[in-house]
């Protein structure tokens, strides 16, 4: 059985850049850098609702914007040089019921792959391994089961 | 300043993301269903430089040159696990997480709009009918 069919150089040169990028910001501001959190801080410029409105939620809206932006912006320096395809198959439907449930069950659990897998793991939070080990596991579950029941793309 | 090396730090993982595939949902579903074990090298890369700069950081410098050292948030809350579970869920269903869907929009994968319109949308609903604290 090969584990990694297509290579594997460019998984782990990745994983050594997202690395790059969550410490460099780490060591140059302070800052821990997860992704998801911005889904609720952008929501502060919109909604007047208490809890957007959250002074957490606030002061740290722009740099999330800026954070993202970044991930926009090398993500698309990629994509210029490379002639691989990136438009997904995996059809709308999926893509948006996942979407809600990530965008939902990121921000109630407080984080993500980013937030809980690389930044919380690496500061050895133990709340964060279990977040990862659970979100991990229901996935592979699921994953399964869309495949077993015939879902593709 | 400080914003420009958020942007800088972004933009090093978000060309991480597309190198790595995980900006295609096929590529995150291809390790869901055990055909490619690439993004546990993702993690494993990402862990590894990640804890070098948490650890070494502060003990290198009293003080990062934009702000201060945030500490950790290590605490349980309720909405640790049930979280995770939805999360899981929606990453199964999809193969999208939120770093790498908001940059595979950078990388032209105009579908995945669905997706963080769905992000946004979750992220309101929870904050409006289940914050915490």
């Amino acid at each position: 059985m090969n584990l990694f069919p297509n290579g594997w150089w460019p998984y782990l040169a990745g994983g050594l850049l997202v690395g790059a990028g969550i410490g460099g910001i780490f060591l140059t501001t302070g800052l821990r850098a997860g992704a998801s959190s911005f889904f609720t801080t952008t929501w502060s410029w919109l909604s007047r609702h208490d809890y957007f409105q959250r002074p957490v939620f606030r002061d740290a809206r722009t740099w999330r914007l800026a954070f993202t932006l970044g991930l926009l912006v090398g993500a698309s320096l990629f994509a210029a040089r490379s002639p691989q395809d990136f438009v997904t198959r995996v059809a709308p439907w999926r893509l948006l019921v996942g979407g809600l449930l990530v965008g939902f069950g990121t921000r109630l659990s407080r984080g993500c792959t980013s937030g809980h897998g690389i930044c919380g793991i690496s500061a050895g939070s133990k709340p964060s391994l279990l977040a990862v080990l659970v979100f991990m596991a229901v996935a592979i579950l699921v994953a399964h089961a869309m495949r077993a029941a015939g879902v593709t793309p | 300043m400080k914003l420009l090396w958020i942007l800088l730090g972004g933009a090093i993982f978000g060309f991480g993301l597309a190198l790595s595939g995980m900006t295609k949902p096929e590529v995150v579903l291809a390790f869901l269903n055990f055909d490619d074990f690439g993004l546990m090298l993702v993690m494993a890369g990402g862990i590894a430089v990640t804890a070098l700069a948490f650890h070494f950081g502060p003990r290198l410098r009293a003080k990062p040159p934009c702000g201060e050292y945030e500490p950790p948030d290590a605490k349980l809350r309720r909405g640790t696990v049930l979280g995770a579970v939805l999360f899981g869920i929606g990453w199964g269903v999809a193969g999208i997480c939120p770093g790498a869907m908001l940059a595979s929009l950078g990388t032209g994968n105009w579908p995945i709009v669905y997706g963080i319109v769905g992000a946004f949308l979750g992220a309101y609903a929870q904050g409006r009918w289940a914050p915490e604290e």
